[in-house]
């Protein structure tokens, strides 16, 4: 049988005095779209931070595709495994000035067709990445993490700052994602949103996790 | 050298000295200020009468010690042992002042004895002074003194920087950058706003106030145009001081906020 995409044994992660995952023990396809569903505070976006090592376990073990997070080199690992958060992100600067923080010296073309796979046009090359609307800027920062060329996507609730279509935009670009083979692993509280895109999920709730 | 030398004139103690008479006028000022208090019910007039007392007290003890460690016939040893010590407690000043700042001690203790050597390396080895106890004392005290506050803000700052910006370092990290990429925009921001109170401070002397090495000198008899020398590189071995100071604060902290796997540590001010 393969190896889970991210495999969680028993992690508990504490904070601030306060226990955020209480043992979980969960594994995550490695394929289509998982979705982590639950409420605010719940531990779901612990969960995706741990898979690319923003957070480490108090105790417990994180594996991706069998091999212990702990035993990876973490700057290599953050680029396979690529990270969209909540609220865009803009660097200073141009969006060429962005993608090109992900992979400095990437010419205009290569770059032109990772803007393409985030729905914009090449032309945004130029643009001012402090004077895109959400909707764009969201996109241009998944088209950051796409400069990368990751081999997963974690996306952290990134359609909370964005209207409907844009946030109906961003599921259709996840899902294309997925079919063309990059697992995503969505992190969500919008039960609606979860069923329009989710293959898988897990539902998290004060800390633990119930397969839904 | 000195520009206020015993061969110049008008610089002995018996000309500047304001003795215990005009001490004790003096302090008609802190009636006006205890005065004031009483007057608009600020509740401060204990306050202002105990801050007076006991900085007189300590003064006191300071001239004392001076007094005895300046003296023509003490060695010079006393006096490096007084600016090790000055130091130490610079380090417990910014521990003190900055509770939030991880390992504050021992950041500020190798900040503050790193830019107190290399400006009394460049005071006494260039010869701008000699290395004598009258002058290693106050020179090293007006280094130290002016660091701890470059040492604080400067601690301050990153961390504000880094707490306001922790989205925008995490995206980085995210990335795949090292913690040194992921937070140079905002340590170089902390480093730009501590060194520009400074730089500030030097663009208004002279014109919005008279500083106070020059301000004592004067009092004191000297020549305006000497004090005016004293004072200018004075500053500028502080503007020097506080600048390695904070440069050495800003980078040491900046890594005590990372974990060894590129992680940025919860934050006192954080934001996230």
């Amino acid at each position: 049988m393969a190896d889970a995409l991210f495999a969680f044994e028993a992690v508990v992660v504490e904070a601030g005095g306060r226990r955020i995952l209480d043992g979980v023990t969960a594994e995550l396809p490695d394929r289509g779209v998982t979705c982590l569903v639950g409420p605010s505070g719940s531990g779901k976006s612990t969960m995706l931070r741990l898979c690319n090592r923003l957070e480490v376990p108090t105790s417990g073990v994180v594996r991706f595709r069998g091999t212990d997070l702990a035993e990876l080199d973490v700057l290599a690992h953050r680029r396979r495994v690529g990270m969209v958060f909540q609220r865009p992100t803009p660097f200073p600067g141009t969006v060429r000035d962005n993608l090109l923080v992900a992979r400095p010296g990437t010419d205009d073309g290569v770059l032109g067709v990772v803007l393409e796979r985030a729905a914009l046009p090449e032309h945004f090359l130029d643009r001012v990445a402090d004077e895109l609307s959400g909707g764009e800027a969201q996109r241009m920062c998944l088209a950051r993490t796409l400069v990368t060329d990751p081999e997963v996507l974690l996306m952290d609730e990134p359609t909370s700052s964005l209207d409907a279509d844009a946030a109906k935009e961003l599921e259709r670009l996840a899902r294309r994602l997925a079919d063309d083979g990059v697992p995503v692993v969505w992190v969500s509280h919008d039960l609606a949103q979860v069923d329009r895109i989710a293959d898988a999920r897990l539902l998290v709730d004060q800390g633990r996790v119930h397969r839904g | 050298m000195p520009a206020c030398s015993s061969t110049r004139g008008g610089c002995t103690v018996g000309d500047s000295a304001i003795g215990w008479g005009g001490l004790s006028a003096s302090l008609l000022l802190v009636v006006v200020a205890i005065g004031l208090s009483a007057w608009r019910r600020l509740g401060l007039e204990a306050t202002i009468a105990w801050a007076c007392a006991r900085a007189m007290g300590q003064l006191l003890l300071v001239g004392y010690a001076l007094a005895a460690l300046i003296d023509d016939d003490a060695p010079a040893s006393l006096a490096w042992a007084w600016v090790v010590a000055m130091v130490a407690f610079a380090a417990v000043t910014v521990r003190r002042r900055t509770p939030e700042v991880p390992g504050a001690f021992s950041l500020a203790l190798v900040a503050t004895g790193s830019s107190a050597a290399l400006s009394l390396a460049v005071v006494f080895g260039l010869e701008i002074y000699d290395a004598v106890p009258r002058a290693i004392i106050p020179i090293a005290g007006m280094m130290v003194g002016n660091s701890i506050s470059g040492t604080v803000t400067a601690s301050r700052q990153v961390i504000a920087e880094l707490a306001d910006h922790r989205l925008e370092v995490e995206a980085r990290l995210a990335l795949g950058q090292p913690w040194t990429e992921a937070s140079r925009r905002q340590v170089r921001a902390a480093l730009r706003t501590a060194l520009m109170t400074q730089i500030e401070s030097t663009k208004a002397v002279g014109l919005v106030f008279l500083p106070g090495a020059m301000t004592g000198l004067i009092l004191a008899g000297a020549d305006p145009v000497d004090a005016v020398l004293v004072q200018a590189a004075v500053m500028f071995l502080i503007l020097g001081a506080v600048a390695t100071n904070a440069t050495i604060v800003g980078l040491g902290l900046a890594r005590r906020l990372f974990s060894s796997d590129h992680r940025l540590l919860p934050l006192a001010r954080s934001t996230a």
